[in-house]
Parts: structure tokens; C-alpha cells; sequence
């Protein structure tokens, strides 16, 4: 569980996050969605350790992050997956190099261990034929299932996936939603996704934190979302015709 | 990491041996042509080709001017790529996995020009290679003189004085691209933008170090 507590991120006079407290829970998909400058790529490297926050503390299951010492931050580090929205996969190194990464940097097991877990991982992600492709040689939807074997490869306790969906193609989305969706729940991780992307919200949002000008303007599960009646919310997530009519249909059963 | 050095070594150093050869060999031949054509006085002995091209080839053209190509070649390809790693946040994916990330990317660099001076010395002495075949084979002077003129006044603390040279500027070369392509911000045109002042600033410092190390070694 990560347990955000009243944090406050400027960046010269413009304060992006202004006071957020929430609770990400263990086994389930949190999501956090807002509008573009409402804060959530800040909050996520945040919570990454990527930006510090003025105020307020992030805890790792009841590890505060900023009384960390150097040695217990790079220990929770190795504790997280992260998947870019971009990817991030290393251009110089094969599929199987990339998820191997982490194993080569953190663990002291051999060869042989590194390759089983990376065959394991892979074939856990469909992918089990790229071994030897470079990250180039293959499709933006098979990027992002490396970068979610890489992300899950050292068996993190959390995960964070940034905008896992954008540039894909809907089935691809859907395909990479269900297999975070599984692993969260197959793993027990915590999972923390920043996203724009409505099917995402209606198909495996667990919980939702909705972000509006560095603010907590709602929070709730996929199932409140549609019988929420707050304003910002509404206007965000039925913005389209399409999650209206969906809307309309499941408010009247 | 070793696999990170070796890899630095092939992209860095011997992935320059072409084009250093190529333009070590060319520049030592003109430098050999340009001599014997201005030293028309009879009285000048003609060995001072051999011998001009050696001080040269040795004191500037190779540690030097060979540096600050290196630093258009090795530079551009340094802060592009750290640049490229920065752009699409594979940096930010070293970060976030609790891998120092400018140590993982930098130092198999700085290890790796450790071996600069190995490329410099194979400058020098195609350098020179080229000067006696121009010299030769372009009728300006025979073998033997140019032999004589390179052996003339020979002073070993020259070659060690273009060494120390070479080490400081492999040191300039491997972290000023660094810190341009670690520490840029943006995208694709910023990537681009990086290498050209990183470009300059290298050759810069090259070109000042290049100075004071001169005055401080062999002016005293």
C-alpha cells in the first residue's frame, strides 16, 4: 500500500500539486486521471522519487520515503516496476538483454537463472518468439509488453505505469490493460497508472483518483464513477457521446 | 560494466581508428609537400623536411588536431546518444530502477578513452608514414634524408609532452559531451542542438588546455 499524505510540488511559482492525500491499495489497479496540467505525471514521479515534494510524505507500506537512508531508498527502488509512457526500452540492447536488466544490476544469480526467469517473464507476456529483437524490430504494443516484463521481472511490490495505452490501437489497449490488470492481481502488487484513457478507467479501475489543478477533486471505483454526480468528473470522463450513452445505460440497469 | 568498457572501446576507439588513419596519413603527406616547397634557399638542407614533419606531426597535428576532429566525431556521438537516452527517458528508467545513472553511462566512457593515447599514437606515426611517402615518392627528398631528418635533434620529453597532452584532452572528450547530452533538456531538435555546443565547448577547452599545457611544459 502507498499512502500519499498532504504533499505540495512547485516548480518556481507555479504549484502543481497543492496538498494531495490518498491511499493506493495492494492487489488492485489505481488509477489517476485528470486533465493535461492537473498534476498526475508530477504526483507519479513523485511517488517515483524522481520529484521531491516540499511538503507532505509518501509511504511504501509504512516506509516514509523522505527518512529513507540512501542504502533503504535504492532497496525500495529495486521494489518498483515502472513502464513509461514512451517505453523507455534500452535501443543498444536485445528484448531479452532489456528485461534481463534489472536481474544483471540487482541479483547476484547466474546466467542461467537470469535467462529462466526472463523466459518466464516473457512467455507471461506473450512475447516468448522476441528474445532476440531489438526493441526497433518490433511494434509499439510489443514494446510495451517488454517494458511491462521488464517492470515485473525483479517481482516488485509496486507498479507504475505511465500512460501504458497512448499511441495504441484499441485491442492492443485492451490486451495491455487485462495483462497489468492480471499481474496486479496475480502478484499482489500495488499498481499506480497515470492515464487519459476511458476504457482504461471502465475496465479495470479499482480505484480512481481524479486530479484537478494539483487537487484530489474525487476518488472512487470504476462502478462510482458512473453514478457519481460531481461536475468536474462528469465533464472529464463523459466529455464524448460514446461514455454518455454508456453512462445513461448503466445508471438505468 | 566490463561489457559496458569493452563496448566503449569498439564505439569510441576503434570505430576511430578509420578515420584517424585516413587523415593522419593525408595531413603528415601535405605537411612533408607544403615544407619542400618553401624551403627553396639551396643552403637549407633538405632533411628539414623530415624533420618538420616529425615536430609537426608529433607536437600538434596528432595530439591536437586529431583531438578536436575526435571531438566533432566522438563528441556528436557521446552527447546524442546520452542525449537520445534523456529525450525518450530511458534515463529516467536507470533512475527509477536505483541505477546511478551518470555513473553507468560516463564512466565506461572516461575508461574507455583511457586508450585514446593508443589512437594518437598511431596518428603520429602514420602522420610521419605519410610525410616520407609524399616526400619520397613525389621526388622532394630520398628516403635516407627524410630518415635522418626525423632522427635530427630528437628529443624523447616531446613525445611525452604530447601524452600528457593526449590523456587530459581523452578526459575533456569523454565528459564535456557527457554533461551536454546527461543534462540536456527537450527533444529531438534539442538532441541536435546539445551536439553542436558540445562540439564547440570540447573544442574550445581542447584548444585552451592545449595552450596552458604547452606554456606549463614546455615553456619553463
Amino acid at each position: 500500500m502507498i499512502e500519499v499524505k498532504n504533499i505540495e510540488k512547485s516548480f518556481g511559482e507555479n504549484k502543481i500539486l497543492k496538498g494531495i492525500s490518498t491511499v493506493f491499495e495492494t492487489g488492485k489497479t489505481n488509477l489517476i486521471i485528470g486533465q493535461s496540467g492537473s498534476g498526475k505525471t508530477v504526483l507519479l514521479k513523485s511517488l517515483l522519487g524522481i520529484h521531491t515534494p516540499e511538503s507532505g510524505t509518501i509511504e511504501f507500506d509504512g516506509r516514509i520515503y523522505s527518512e529513507l537512508g540512501a542504502d533503504e531508498k535504492r532497496d525500495l527502488r529495486t521494489e518498483i516496476g515502472m513502464v513509461f509512457q514512451g517505453s523507455a526500452l534500452f535501443d543498444s540492447m536485445t528484448v531479452a538483454e532489456n528485461v534481463g536488466f534489472p536481474l544483471r544490476m540487482f541479483t547476484k544469480d547466474n546466467k542461467a537463472k537470469i535467462k529462466e526467469r526472463v523466459d518466464f517473464v516473457l512467455e507471461r507476456v506473450a512475447l516468448k518468439d522476441a528474445h532476440h529483437k531489438l526493441p526497433s524490430e518490433i511494434s509499439g504494443g510489443m514494446q510495451k509488453r517488454v517494458a511491462i516484463a521488464r517492470a515485473i521481472v525483479n517481482r516488485p511490490k509496486y507498479l507504475f505505469c505511465d500512460e501504458p495505452n497512448s499511441g495504441l490501437d484499441p485491442n492492443t489497449s485492451t490486451l495491455i490493460d487485462n495483462l497489468i490488470k492480471e499481474i496486479t492481481e496475480e502478484y499482489d502488487i500495488t499498481t499506480v497508472i497515470n492515464t487519459h484513457d476511458m476504457n482504461s478507467v471502465m475496465e479495470i479501475g479499482d480505484n480512481i483518483l481524479f486530479l484537478k489543478d494539483g487537487l484530489k477533486a474525487w476518488q472512487g471505483t470504476k462502478e462510482e464513477i458512473f453514478k457519481t454526480d460531481n461536475e468536474a468528473v462528469v465533464a472529464f470522463v463523459y466529455s464524448s457521446n460514446l461514455f454518455r450513452k454508456v453512462r445513461e445505460a448503466y445508471l438505468k440497469g | 560494466m566490463k561489457s559496458l568498457i569493452f563496448k566503449e572501446i569498439d564505439d569510441l576507439i576503434i570505430g576511430s581508428l578509420g578515420i584517424v588513419a585516413f587523415i593522419s596519413f593525408f595531413v603528415g603527406g601535405v605537411v612533408a609537400i607544403q615544407t619542400a616547397l618553401n624551403l627553396t634557399n639551396p643552403l637549407i638542407p633538405k632533411y628539414l623536411i623530415g624533420f618538420a614533419t616529425r615536430q609537426s606531426v608529433i607536437l600538434e597535428f596528432a595530439p591536437t588536431f586529431i583531438s578536436v576532429i575526435m571531438a566533432g566525431k566522438m563528441g556528436s556521438f557521446i552527447t546524442s546518444s546520452i542525449g537520445t537516452m534523456r529525450v525518450t527517458e530511458q534515463i529516467d528508467a536507470l533512475e527509477v530502477m536505483g541505477v546511478n545513472a551518470l555513473n553507468y553511462l560516463v564512466f565506461p566512457k572516461i575508461i574507455a578513452l583511457l586508450l585514446y593515447p593508443f589512437l594518437i599514437g598511431i596518428a603520429m606515426f602514420l602522420g610521419i608514414l605519410g610525410g616520407w611517402m609524399a616526400g619520397v615518392y613525389g621526388g622532394f627528398i630520398s628516403s635516407q634524408e627524410f630518415i635522418n631528418g626525423t632522427q635530427m635533434d630528437f628529443i624523447p620529453f616531446h613525445v611525452i609532452y604530447a601524452f600528457i597532452k593526449t590523456l587530459i584532452f581523452a578526459m575533456l572528450l569523454a565528459t564535456i559531451p557527457s554533461f551536454h547530452g546527461y543534462y540536456m533538456k527537450g527533444g529531438a531538435l534539442e538532441v541536435g542542438k546539445a551536439s553542436t555546443v558540445s562540439f564547440v565547448w570540447t573544442s574550445v577547452s581542447i584548444i585552451l588546455f592545449n595552450y596552458i599545457l604547452t606554456q606549463l611544459l614546455l615553456g619553463s
